[in-house]
């Protein structure tokens, strides 16, 4: 499942990570870059994720529409994610066409245009993705969870960005953020797939040679404080359904305490994989939470939680969709119960045993996808190594039933949290 | 930039008739196989005749509240029993329910198949429906109606449904409506269960680290002595009816930032010969690159939307040629406008031989794509099965494709996007 993988750094300080799979005659490339939300700034917000993109817009040897015939004929898929510590390009495509991805990537990392109509038709794009998101409650519950968690630190606001920003933010705020963060050394490129190492290194130091290190780009320097207290708040809205969603501070991904916590919220919510391109899930209908909030005494209609992998600390998040005779009271009483119950006494090794298993199976189910093994490489590399993957089973495997309870104990603490229910206006469930 | 290069399909990487094994059991199913040790893991996916076809119009849903009890009880087992069973072997069973068919989806590693199958069968075969965990669906499938009741997308797309469909079985939504899954009790669930679920017509794929021989064994073990009565004959669907004029609604949604509109019409049937010039066309129309000329029109230039494409469903019956998009409610006149723009050129003059090589090319390429994952190779066996396409079908995919030309394309797309008889369906703000 984890093969080897051949990891290089280019004099210009590109890192590269390559790992043959020649099961398909496919190649999926990545080219990542140490930038997103994190690094962004009040009237700056989203600013990342709009040059993503513009990043589409094309150079002036790649231009926009052309590229995009040029990649859509080959049947691939290209794409690109923007997330809170991350900017990342992607194509996946068939092994004999891949050295147009190999080109495009490295074209764009220097020579975008930037032409002042295309920001602006893109402004409207950008402000529409975020009218859609707005449509959906869940989206305008989380953002105003967030807000409340972060006060001081950049994964206040949603990656997306403050409509106010999208609607002030000119084009050479956007290709100055351009010139800052996309150079080789704030970039890894990683491949899997049905390629031979030495030609594809060869053909990437041939493409990049050119591209010259630069300033290491600046890092925000604002760390939250610790939280004094619990937070809670509601927002509302249309309809009839009662959404909450309570976070807690959590740890960073590289930190000890990391996988302790994903044991845990495997205990509580479920298990969840790392598979963003196909292997899906694992249903988490005997997790403790589903089995008392929707089971037994139904409270809720479904649960879910999760854990990102961050470079800062950011949050545990578990997301209620409450039962629409049940109020949130009723519904968190339950919630916390089970949460004390993990706090007063530690889960039992056959339940560590079984969250193991069920990322083992998770991660071969995800392995098939060339897409997802490229991902694992570059991903991991933003917040930890390409290591937090390869052990990331002996890892859990390594986690206690003590280790277990006195994470609960740590982190699931009402000071720690903040508590957020979305009121439906038409609904009967009144908090 | 360098001269264009165009997908061509390695055929002995595809399925075909030398690597699946297809065989019928006596009591009616059909099994496929194809086997990957490259995988360490297998793929089960399958279908059942008991989809929304088959129930009345007062207990709407009545199909898919079926489907999603079946894991809720069995009689080897509770709810909590069977995915105890399940979960700790980080293995996943799932039921779904269409138009036509219900459908199934389960994976486990491949140490752990002859579970996964146990499990499964025991789900098909003996529900129990429990009256506690049947309540416990019933407000899960009502959560889901109201929520559905907020979302633009979907509500847009069942007003669509309901104005092209009129009086027609795919006008009504499968997940029914708050009142009829209201009026659904245990004993129809039951019935439903007793008449529809059964051997004949069913279809099952298995794709993993598993033989051709143990798979068929271990399927025929566990089905092969099933068998349902009086199970009712397969339920085939009209044609769509034909409108007389441009229909437009809206579905308000008070204080929603976005609204989303459907236009079109009823396409080809997936077995229709319009099939693969109409799909291959369309991809000019709103899907190559980013979404076609559609996509260049409304979001590139116009910068109109982040999302706005055309599609051409494959359905057994004359699923939807729509175009969707999601725009600023000030600016749907303005989409419209130029939706409509693009699919009157569609069907006023013939694609250039460019675009449709484009076209074919984007086509021909993507398919060793989805055929990376176990899950997505049973899929496409399953595909096979549903619409009798042949076991070579794959293996003939580059040389069908290639045949559409920008007439055959032309006739397809006049055939049925008749813009005088266009549904233009819109959910968003007042």
């Amino acid at each position: 499942m984890l093969k080897p993988v051949n990891k290089i750094t280019l004099d210009n300080g590109l890192q590269i990570m390559l790992k043959e799979i020649h099961t398909a005659p496919i190649i999926s490339h990545w080219l990542w870059y140490r930038v997103g939300s994190r690094d962004e700034i009040p009237g700056k917000t989203g600013i990342s994720h709009w040059v993503e993109h513009l990043q589409f817009k094309g150079t002036p040897q790649f231009p926009a529409k052309e590229t995009e015939k040029a990649v859509a004929r080959t049947g691939g898929m290209w794409n690109a994610l923007t997330y809170l510590d991350w900017t990342t390009y992607y194509e996946t495509m068939p092994a004999d066409k891949i050295d147009l991805a190999l080109q495009l990537e490295a074209d764009r990392m220097v020579n975008g245009d930037y032409k002042p109509d295309e920001v602006e038709s893109e402004r409207t794009v950008v402000l529409s993705e975020r009218q859609g998101r707005e449509n959906s409650p869940s989206f305008l519950l989380g953002e105003a969870v967030r807000a409340a968690a972060f006060r001081v630190h950049a994964y206040h606001h949603e990656v997306i960005g403050d409509t106010a920003d999208l609607k002030t933010m000119g084009r050479d705020d956007l290709y100055n953020h351009y010139r800052t963060f996309y150079r080789p050394n704030n970039a890894i490129l990683t491949m899997a797939g049905d390629f031979e190492t030495e030609t594809i290194l060869e053909r990437i130091q041939q493409l990049y040679a050119a591209h010259p290190a630069g300033e290491e780009p600046p890092r925000p320097q604002r760390a939250e404080p610790p939280p004094r207290g619990e937070h809670s708040l509601t927002v509302e809205g249309p309809g009839e359904t009662t959404l909450v969603e309570v976070v807690y501070h959590a740890p960073p991904a590289a930190h000890p305490d990391f996988f302790p916590l994903l044991v845990l919220d495997s205990l509580l919510s479920g298990p969840s994989g790392l598979n963003l391109f196909g292997g899906g899930g694992i249903s988490n209908h005997t997790s403790r939470l589903y089995t008392a909030m929707v089971e037994e005494k139904n409270v809720a209609v479904d649960i879910m939680g999760g854990l990102p992998a961050t470079i800062d600390p950011f949050l545990y998040s578990l997301h209620l969709i409450v039962h629409p005779q049940k109020t949130v009271e009723k519904a968190l009483a339950v919630m916390d119960g089970e949460i004390h119950r993990l706090q007063d006494a530690p889960p039992t090794q056959q339940e560590i045993d079984r969250a193991v298993k069920q990322s083992r199976a998770l991660f071969a189910y995800g392995g098939e996808s060339i897409t997802n093994q490229a991902f694992w490489l570059g991903f991991s590399e933003m917040f930890a190594s390409y290591e937090w993957v390869t052990k990331y089973i002996d890892r859990l495997a390594a986690v206690t039933p003590e280790d277990v309870q006195r994470i609960a104990q740590t982190y699931l603490r009402p000071q720690n949290r903040v508590v957020g229910t979305y009121l439906p206006r038409n609904g009967k469930t009144r908090s | 930039m360098n001269q264009p290069t165009y997908a061509s399909l390695k055929k002995s990487s595809l399925p075909g008739p030398d690597d699946i094994t297809r065989t019928q059991l006596p009591n009616g199913i059909t099994i496929l196989v194809r086997p990957n040790f490259n995988s360490m893991s297998v793929s089960v996916t399958g279908y059942l005749h008991a989809g929304s076809l088959y129930e009345p119009d007062e207990k709407l849903g009545l199909a898919d509240f079926t489907s999603s009890c079946l894991m809720r009880g069995t009689k080897q087992g509770s709810f909590q029993e069977i995915y105890e069973k399940l979960e700790s072997i980080g293995a996943t069973v799932g039921f779904n329910s269409g138009s036509h068919t219900a459908g199934f989806g389960a994976k486990s590693l491949v140490d752990d198949f002859d579970t996964l199958l146990e499990i499964l069968s025991q789900a098909l075969r003996e529900p129990t429906f429990p009256a506690q965990p049947v309540e416990i669906v019933r407000s899960q499938l009502l959560t889901g109606l109201a929520m559905r009741a907020q979302n633009t997308s979907e509500m847009a797309s069942l007003l669509f449904d309901g104005l092209v469909y009129q009086g027609h079985p795919y006008s009504k939504p499968g997940d029914g409506y708050p009142e009829t899954i209201m009026a659904i009790r245990r004993e129809d669930l039951q019935d439903f269960h007793a008449r529809h679920y059964g051997p004949r017509g069913m279809v099952i794929a298995v794709v993993g680290a598993v033989s051709p021989n143990r798979a068929i064994d271990r399927v025929s073990a566990v089905l092969g002595d099933w068998s349902t009565p009086h199970q009712p004959e397969v339920v085939t669907v009209p044609p769509a009816p034909t409108l007389g004029k441009i229909t437009r609604e809206h579905a308000p949604l008070p204080e929603k930032s976005q609204t989303d509109l459907v236009l079109g019409v009823a396409g080809p049937t997936r077995s229709s010969p319009d099939y693969v010039p109409a799909k291959v066309g369309n991809s000019v129309l709103g899907q190559f690159g980013m979404m076609g000329r559609i996509g260049e029109s409304v979001r590139n230039k116009a910068g109109l939307a982040y999302y706005a494409y055309s599609s051409v469903s494959s359905s057994i019956g004359p699923g939807p040629w729509f175009v969707n998009a999601g725009v600023d409610p000030q600016n749907v006149e303005k989409a419209i406008t130029l939706i409509k723009a693009e699919v009157e050129r569609f069907v006023g003059e013939r694609v250039s031989v460019d675009e449709l090589k484009d076209s074919k090319s984007s086509y021909i390429g993507k398919l060793p794509l989805a055929l990376q994952s176990n899950a997505g190779v049973a899929g496409a066996l399953l595909t096979l099965e549903r619409h009798n396409l042949g076991l070579d079908y794959y293996q003939r995919y580059e040389e069908m494709i290639q045949e559409v030309t920008p007439q055959t394309a032309l006739d397809a797309a006049q055939k049925y996007l008749d813009l005088e008889r266009f549904v233009i369906a819109t959910a968003g703000p007042e």
